[in-house]
């Protein structure tokens, strides 16, 4: 074997460069990355998938050079309490994947454990291949993904789900892109009973909880999005709310917020139809009322 | 002799990578896929077997193609098509359907001349292959 061979390209003045600015330009990934800035907190998140966008775009950088680098393992673990968000920035994924190139169509195929296994012998397997043909070329969102693992039945079917999985998940990953969620703790165990699962996962990504400003500015765009607003005495109750709210058992962040938000509205529309005969103007049917976010359960 | 039905069957056979453009644009229109196999050539056999359940609502050609290369592996001297059904009109119809394998020897069809009352000739084709039975032609 040959010196010239064995010997990595070395950088010369006369091979011609690659230009990042460009290639980011052409990939339109910003324009993902800018939405996704516009979500309010989940800042390690942002940072971390910021990380991986510019590790992809160097990527491919170096594969137009013709540097060595097999495809990047780019399946990935959301961990975190319910309602932080995982799903919204697993579709925001799917995309960066797709502009970067890394997956050809760009969808989101999210499923359970239902849409995986089986009722009974023989049931699993063609369901879950049936779904893994449908995320080809896209992303594989599996929520709650610790119920694949259900340690306290051997006979279970998820085991059969999970071999599968890992076999395609290392055998195809130019084809999709998994990405398993569920709460920290119980991910924890999934991932610790099933060793050659969390070795194939590259990227482990943590959704913090929301802090109570955040889920006020997330209220407030909620409403904002609805074509609602909250009169003064509205946020001041709002922001009364959702302290209390947190301390309440079975807290969702921005999901308790958006049911939260449904209710004050029935109790909007109610307040306003009980006044009917009168008129009601454009201001009155757009406004929350302090009253309509004190009058929950919550405050009682 | 060369059997030619369905799509393309006069060209020479698809590449996997026009095989895989095929499913492409069938998945682009939004036409569910299912890939059949059988060791009947006989113009007339509409039952082919199944291979597996019809693919809906796929959107990348990587899960027929593994689909495929699996029926090939399973079954490599048979026929094999891959159609396309558009759901349109409320019933799957078949609006593309292509061979992508077939046995490397294909020994052609018998003129059968049956005389039946009078003079008059009723014809009749069969495949020398299915002189075997089922699961031992094309060996």
């Amino acid at each position: 074997m040959s010196e010239a061979v064995a010997s990595p390209p070395s950088p010369s003045p006369a091979t011609p460069g690659v230009d990042l600015d460009a290639l980011l330009a052409g990939s339109q990934v910003t324009q993902v990355l800018d939405q996704l800035d516009e979500l309010i907190g989940l800042a390690p998140v942002k940072a971390r998938i910021r990380e991986i966008a510019a590790l992809l775009l160097v990527e491919r950088a170096r594969k137009q050079l013709g540097l060595a680098g097999g495809s990047p393992s780019l399946h990935m673990s959301f961990t975190g309490n319910p309602g932080t968000g995982k799903t919204t920035v697993a579709l925001r994924m799917a995309q960066i994947l797709h502009r970067l190139g890394y997956v050809r169509k760009g969808h989101l195929v999210a499923v359970t454990r239902d849409d995986l296994v089986g009722q009974y012998i023989g049931h699993t397997a063609p369901k879950t291949k049936e779904v893994l043909k449908k995320a080809m070329g896209g992303v594989l969102f599996i929520d709650e993904a610790y119920y694949l693992y259900r340690p306290e039945n051997e006979r279970d079917y998820g085991q059969e789900a999970i071999e599968i999985l890992l076999q395609v998940m290392e055998n195809q990953r130019e084809d999709l892109v998994v990405i398993f969620a569920g709460y920290s703790d119980r991910m924890a165990t999934f991932y610790r009973s099933n060793p050659g699962m969390s070795s194939r996962i590259a990227h482990h990504l943590d959704f913090p909880d929301y802090a109570p400003e955040e889920l006020e500015a997330i209220a407030e765009r909620m409403l904002t999005s609805l074509d609602y607003r909250l009169s003064p005495s509205g946020s001041a109750a709002l922001h009364d709310y959702i302290p209390l709210r947190m301390r309440q058992p079975h807290f969702a962040n921005a999901r308790s917020i958006r049911n939260a938000l449904d209710r004050a509205r029935l109790r909007q529309a109610n307040r306003l139809f009980a006044a009917r005969g009168r008129d009601i103007s454009r201001d009155q049917l757009m406004t929350i009322e302090g009253e309509d976010i004190r009058a929950s359960r919550v405050f009682a | 002799m060369r059997i030619t039905q369905g799509a393309f069957s006069f060209l020479p056979d698809l590449t996997d990578a026009e095989v895989r453009a095929q499913i492409e644009y069938s998945l682009a229109q939004g036409w569910a896929i299912g890939v059949e196999y059988t060791d009947d050539p006989h113009p007339r056999n509409f039952y082919w077997e199944m291979w597996g359940n019809p693919m809906f609502d796929l959107r990348d050609p990587a899960g027929v193609m593994s689909e495929v290369l699996a029926c090939r592996e399973a079954h490599p001297r048979q026929y094999i098509r891959v159609s396309a059904f558009d759901s349109r009109r409320g019933f799957e119809t078949t609006r593309l359907s292509f061979m992508v394998n077939r046995p490397g020897d294909e020994p052609g069809f018998l003129l059968k001349r049956n005389e039946v009352g009078g003079r008059q000739i009723q014809y009749t084709l069969e495949s020398y292959a299915t002189l075997a039975p089922e699961g031992r032609r094309y060996q």
